[in-house]
């Protein structure tokens, strides 16, 4: 299992000019395997963070650690980070630049040095996620609809074959059904490639029902690290530093409140209703 | 009661470039706009509500059907260019990227570009952007770059200048879609400030739930026809039809919806957590009566 | 900052010459240019140059501000300097070497062409750089060109085309910026190679940056129809510039100062150029 380790991270931008900001502060993190979602609102240093991964931000102090390797120690360390750590930003569809779809994906595996045929299998494996017909390969990626732009960019990326898929808000911008379908898409691909997937996002909802761990980010510092009935659990904390939780969540903790107590660890809808459904079968019996 | 906006049997098609195939955006839509009031336009990506919106903002002409604005036929060969710049002065429009809709480099002068362009003397174009900045929260923003402000303030200020223009009525087009929940909230809270206390006729498009249980009435989208129409508790009493569409119900919707599906007997029409809640316990112990009795 | 290209030297401030009109800025500006061209001898450029001197005091701009925008001028003025030094024939040679000869005249030529280029330099990006934002001074040419739009001249679109230049300008740059940690995060490498390697490297950076350019220009041109934008006729301003007693005073301190310097030439006869 790959590993990804933070110790120390400390980043200051503009330094000694009047915006001077402190981006992130005394960061310590192990990353490793299953779904990690950082949650932080704007500001929040969480895309600073995703950017410390594979070398994008270099940190003003402290280490990033692949695999037990300083990334920043030699030169071309940074560039192996560029492909161990994928990274999708923000609206990735904008960055389509190539000619046919096929050559956009294969625009990383290229860059990597690889054969072209090892290029060629990389893109037809990624291509796969993409969930596009084989022949749409040859066709201009701004021809495509807003959905399936951004499945073509996230497959440029998983065509790299990284140990680490850190996407920075994945869904922004999407109906509920193209959140479901790119997220549910990602998460399948993480449990059958045993690829480590960090998303980062402000959508508790989608945290929630996605990720097996949750960092939550506040003013540049980690302020939760945990799975999500921990997290969630802290819901007056969360609150407090303006972040939500899912309204279900909510719901959980007013039903204790009015005797029906189905615990504070509730974050699905699924597993609200089948506490409370639990709770009905009890009353027949 | 007064209709801002007609839509009478709108049908709009997208030429398909070469031998691709004709789109069909819109099929036979038709829906009223009730003045001063909150509507929401709901619908996935491609379900045809921008297409809508386009139409009603004169920036397109259905290939079928008919617009009336304020008692106004807007669609036709009898409307002339006037009607149309009359139209815009009456319904304003904020679009979904904050950044591609702000004209000028200092916000107030953003503020003012619209009534730059209605004529109006410099002295009122002063006093009513001044008070449209209070209005979003902005005044003390007003000589500021907008290129520094966050997406939601970027919101506002588009807001405003749509504001300044005093027009009666505004569409709002996925204007949340592009921020984060924080900018989300400022943006909401000045919508509906701006329709309870100044009765401005508001049309939101949207894709979140949260925003949809808001308003007067819901127009649901889908395939470019229109799915559904009701207020929000008649609308989200179906949500399968709304997750077949692409779409979800608020997470206190689905979770009533569950409990009914397992035989407890609950209203549907809740979106607040608290009431969600009390509905719940009330069916629980009627249950539980029920079973002892 | 990056941030504030679009915005070139402006410094943020609130002195007199802050508050002076943009339309005046310019046309002291212009009269400012024609005094120093006439300022013939050392006295002359003495009054100038207490001007000038003024000028910085009175704009509370940094000292060092001011010397780091003259910087990239010292090559031109040093060889200025230096071409006057060898070449001007005076009287009585100085020095001579071989076939150089140095007058007294050519040095004092020299230092005089050389305080030329600079208070030049000074005085203009004082009034037009330092103290004025560039939407400020776009406002004040359209409306110093106004009357040339009754021939046919389409100032306003020009204004309007420099505007959005100007508001775009940080996005795009932003936009780049975004676009390159992309790519590079696919492994694309901007640094290394030749000049084709790298010109090739452009490409991924530059299609999407059209793209996104061409969509807000859409975008942008939808959103200004929707707020009834229909060109420059029949607007009106919010802002409409209008000139004080403190620019009626400025404009008639820069024509006294041209008189002066006339006088002076006249006179006043000392070292002339």
């Amino acid at each position: 299992m790959a590993e990804l380790e933070l110790s120390g991270v400390n980043y200051i931008y503009n330094k000694g000019t009047p915006y001077e900001t402190h981006a992130l502060k005394d960061i310590n993190l192990k990353i490793g395997g299953g779904i990690t979602g950082i949650i932080g609102h704007t500001g929040s240093g969480k895309s600073t963070l995703v950017q410390m991964f594979n070398g994008l931000v270099k940190p003003t102090s402290g280490t990033v650690k692949l695999d037990g390797e300083d990334i920043w120690e030699k030169k071309d360390r940074v560039r192996e980070a560029r492909f161990k750590a994928g990274l999708v930003m923000q609206y990735p569809e904008y960055q389509l630049f190539a000619s046919t779809v096929y050559e956009d994906i294969a625009f990383g595996p290229r860059n990597m040095g690889l054969s072209e045929e090892e290029v060629d299998k990389r893109v037809r494996a990624a291509a796969a996620f993409s969930k596009l017909p084989p022949e749409a390969m040859a066709r201009s990626p701004f021809d495509l609809s807003g959905g399936q732009k951004r499945r073509v960019a996230l497959a440029g990326v998983i065509a790299m074959n990284p140990a680490f898929l850190v996407l920075d808000e994945p869904a922004a911008g999407l109906d509920p059904g193209g959140r479901r379908s790119i997220l549910g898409g990602i998460k399948e691909f993480g449990k059958n490639s045993g690829t480590s997937v960090i998303i980062v996002s402000h959508s508790m909802e989608d945290m929630a029902s996605y990720c097996d761990r949750i960092i939550v980010m506040a003013s540049g510092r980690v302020i939760m690290d945990g799975n999500c009935s921990e997290v969630f659990s802290r819901y007056n904390e969360l609150i407090g530093v303006g972040l939500d939780v899912p309204q279900v969540t909510r719901i959980a903790s007013a039903l204790s409140h009015r005797g029906l107590d189905i615990g504070r660890d509730v974050y699905t809808v699924g597993y609200a209703a089948g506490k409370l459904c639990e709770m009905l079968d009890g009353d027949v019996k | 009661m007064e209709n801002t906006i007609e839509v009478k049997n709108l049908r709009y098609i997208y030429e398909g470039f070469g031998d691709e195939p004709d789109v069909e955006a819109l099929r036979d839509v038709s829906f009223n706009v009730e003045k001063g009031s909150f509507t929401v336009i709901l619908g996935h990506n491609g379900s045809g509500k921008s297409t809508l919106a386009s139409i009603l903002c004169m920036l397109a002409e259905p290939t079928e059907g008919e617009v009336w604005i304020n008692g106004k036929l807007m669609t036709g060969d009898t409307v002339t260019d006037e009607d149309i710049f009359e139209a815009r002065r009456s319904v304003g429009m904020v679009f979904q990227n904050p950044d591609n809709q702000i004209v000028a480099t200092v916000v107030e002068e953003d503020v003012a570009f619209g009534c730059e362009n209605l004529g109006i003397p410099s002295k009122e174009i002063r006093r009513r952007v001044d008070s449209a900045l209070d209005t979003v929260g902005m005044r003390k923003y007003a000589r500021h770059s907008p290129h520094r402000l966050s997406g939601g303030q970027k919101q506002r200020v588009a807001i405003a200048g749509v504001i300044a223009m005093k027009r009666d009525c505004i569409i709002f087009d996925e204007s949340t879609a592009m921020l984060d929940p924080m900018g989300r909230r400022e943006v909401m809270d000045t919508i509906e400030r701006l329709n309870s206390e100044d009765g401005v006729t508001v049309i939101l498009i949207t894709h979140y739930m949260e925003e949809a249980a808001r308003a007067d009435k819901i127009i649901v989208m889908n395939e470019g026809r229109v799915l559904t129409e009701g207020t929000p508790s008649e609308v989200f009493s179906d949500p399968e039809k709304l997750w077949e569409a692409s779409l979800d119900v608020p997470q206190s919707t689905e979770l009533l919806y569950r409990m009914r599906k397992a035989g407890l007997d609950v209203r549907l029409d809740i979106f607040d957590f608290g009431e969600c809640a009390d509905e719940i316990a009330r069916a629980m112990s009627e249950r539980r009566r029920e079973n002892n009795g | 900052m990056k941030m504030d290209i679009a915005f070139g030297q402006y410094c943020e401030g609130n002195s007199l010459l802050h508050r002076l009109d943009p339309r005046v800025k310019i046309i002291i500006t212009i009269l400012y240019i024609v005094a120093i061209f006439m300022a013939k001898n050392v006295f002359a450029f003495a009054l100038m140059l207490a001007f000038t001197v003024a000028l910085v005091i009175m704009s509370r701009l940094s000292v060092r501000v001011i010397l780091g925008g003259l910087k990239p001028i010292m090559f031109i003025a040093l060889f200025t300097a230096v071409i006057n030094i060898f070449f001007y024939k005076g009287d009585e040679p100085l020095v001579a070497f071989w076939v150089i000869k140095i007058y007294k005249e050519g040095l004092i030529n020299a230092g005089l062409i050389v305080l030329r280029i600079l208070m030049l330099l000074t005085a203009t990006s004082m009034f037009l750089t330092y103290t004025t934002t560039p939407i400020a001074l776009t406002d004040g040419l359209e409306q110093l060109l106004s009357p040339l739009s009754k021939i046919g001249v389409p100032v306003h679109d020009f204004a309007m085309m420099m505007t959005i230049a100007l508001r775009f300008i940080p996005t795009l740059i932003e936009e780049t910026e975004k676009i390159m940690n992309a790519q590079k995060a696919r492994g694309a490498d901007f640094s290394s190679g030749g000049l084709v390697k790298r010109a090739k490297a452009i490409v991924p950076i530059i299609i999407p940056l059209f793209v996104s350019a061409f969509r807000r220009a859409g975008d942008l041109a939808t959103a200004m129809e929707c707020r009834c934008y229909t060109g420059g006729k029949g607007r009106t301003r919010m802002n409409v510039l209008r000139a004080g007693a403190r620019d009626f005073l400025f404009t008639f301190v820069i024509i006294a100062l041209g008189a002066g310097v006339i006088l002076i030439n006249i006179y006043a006869p000392g070292y002339s150029v």
